[in-house]
């Protein structure tokens, strides 16, 4: 088993404080206004598709309402996030992780194949198939690296006005500003969803080993 | 009932920790200093002179929400109301050669633009409507900038939560092509609720920049001395980020 490479590792531990604080200070941007458009505008309940519950504040930053300060918070982290990420989309074709450990096989797809892999992971059977990574955890790390991640930097800055007179043609690509401030959402939630799926399975393979792993680079000769 | 109480700790001591570093000297200037980063990346890579989106006029919202102050009764703005704003005055002055005041009508007479634009609240919601207007570097280049102006300043008449409302911005908003002083929204005078009868249109920027019940146009050197010295209402009382492009 190859070990996780230092980039990677700092990678993996930086972009988890960028998204906590991101998710958190959005969830506060989230209660200025907890309706969601489609579209280029909207701005009362008759045209939202979604209205979203007011976030408590103990899940919020600041820990309480200012729209000010959740901003200067948003600003700030969308650097090392959207750079660690374009850092990582150099990074994996050049040390071979995405090759080697995310890439899945036709094989893979088969749908035998895939309900085999729903089984063994039901049977919390999660160190079977031939890689490091057997098929459902390349896809969800696939799925997070090459579309959620990614997509919250494209819908963010299509959200920002400043941008949009150079890049107007994302902001049509995701179907007008309220679309890619609902898409900025939606991805969230995905990453939301993605990360608590990722914290229980890594408690139940054996959180020791994995942490390790993670911040180490852990054993070369794994069991 | 025990998981979420974790949580809830765990949050709040994540928060915690936060706050302290926002509180501490050099987290406060991190976080400001990347509002900056964001303003040099945009002025990188957006051309000076690049135009906000612009909709066909079949485009624009039903209803112009309005925010803020949407109904202002304090000072002479009632009166003006009244009379239809017919004694409205618009003064161009500061670091300038020759200081303006004009009517509504002589505004109405200079060449207009007229665009249809999304309007972006820093809540999160946005309208389409279609605005009128002389171009703002028109009045500034009748007015001839002093060399030391760095910034514009737009008084207005609202008196909000007891401070009167104002924005700024540097010269290159000031003399982009769609920052307009507008006059009309959809072919018809503004509605009170919108800024009558005069407000700023800085397309590239979230709405608050926009100012409304404008009344003065000041060239300055500095922000510093003006008001709370962070260049507009909302930026003094909220610390909201002076450049809205974000």
């Amino acid at each position: 088993m190859k070990r996780h490479v230092v980039s990677t590792r700092i990678w993996h531990w930086l972009n988890l404080l960028c998204v906590v604080v991101l998710f958190m200070s959005g969830l506060t941007i989230s209660n200025a206004h907890r309706l969601l458009y489609w579209g280029d505008w909207g701005f009362d309940r008759s045209q939202a598709w979604l209205e979203v519950p007011r976030f408590p504040d103990w899940m919020t930053i600041p820990g309480y309402y200012s729209l000010a300060v959740a901003r200067d918070w948003h600003i700030l982290m969308a650097w090392p996030f959207a750079l660690g990420l374009l850092f990582m989309w150099i990074a994996m074709p050049l040390n071979r992780h995405f090759k080697r450990d995310l890439t899945t096989t036709r094989k893979e797809w088969h749908p035998k194949a895939i309900w085999r892999d729903i089984v063994e992971h039901a049977k919390l059977n999660f160190d079977h198939g031939e890689g490091k990574y057997n098929f459902l955890q390349k896809l969800a790390y696939g799925l997070v690296l090459g579309v959620f991640l990614p997509m919250m930097v494209f819908t963010g800055t299509a959200i920002s006005p400043g941008m949009e007179p150079t890049f107007g043609w994302l902001v049509d690509l995701l179907g007008g500003r309220q679309s890619a401030r609902s898409l900025h959402f939606i991805f969230a939630f995905a990453i939301l969803g993605f990360f608590i799926v990722h914290v229980a399975l890594v408690l139940l393979s054996g959180p020791i080993g994995q942490m390790r792993a993670m911040i180490t680079g852990g054993s070369t000769h794994e069991a | 009932m025990k998981r979420r109480g974790f949580l809830a700790a765990a949050g709040a001591a994540f928060v915690a920790g936060c706050n302290k570093v926002a509180e501490s000297d050099a987290g406060a200037r991190l976080l400001s200093a990347a509002e900056k980063w964001h303003m040099g990346a945009h002025r990188l890579l957006t051309n000076r002179e690049a135009l906000a989106p612009e909709y066909p006029r079949n485009a624009v919202s039903p209803f112009f929400r309005g925010n803020g102050s949407v109904d202002p009764q304090n000072g002479d703005y009632p009166r003006h109301v009244e009379e239809g704003f017919a004694n409205w005055q618009l003064t161009v002055g500061g670091l300038v050669r020759n200081p303006l005041a004009l009517t509504l009508d002589n505004i109405r007479r200079l060449p207009q633009r007229s665009q249809v634009t999304r309007h972006d609240c820093v809540e999160g919601w946005s309208a389409i409507g279609e605005w009128t207007g002389p171009q703002l570097s028109l009045l500034l280049d009748e007015a001839q900038l002093r060399p030391e102006a760095q910034f514009i300043v737009f008084r207005c008449a609202d008196n909000l939560n007891g401070q009167d409302y104002y924005e700024s911005v540097d010269l290159i908003d000031a003399y982009h092509p769609q920052t307009i002083v507008a006059h009309s929204l959809n072919g018809e005078p503004l509605p009170v609720r919108n800024g009558a009868p005069l407000r700023m249109r800085i397309e590239r920027q979230l709405g608050y920049k926009h100012a409304k019940y404008l009344t003065g146009i000041e060239a300055v050197a500095s922000l510093d001395d003006i008001a709370g010295g962070q260049g507009g209402y909302w930026e003094d009382r909220a610390g909201y980020q002076w450049y809205a492009g974000i």
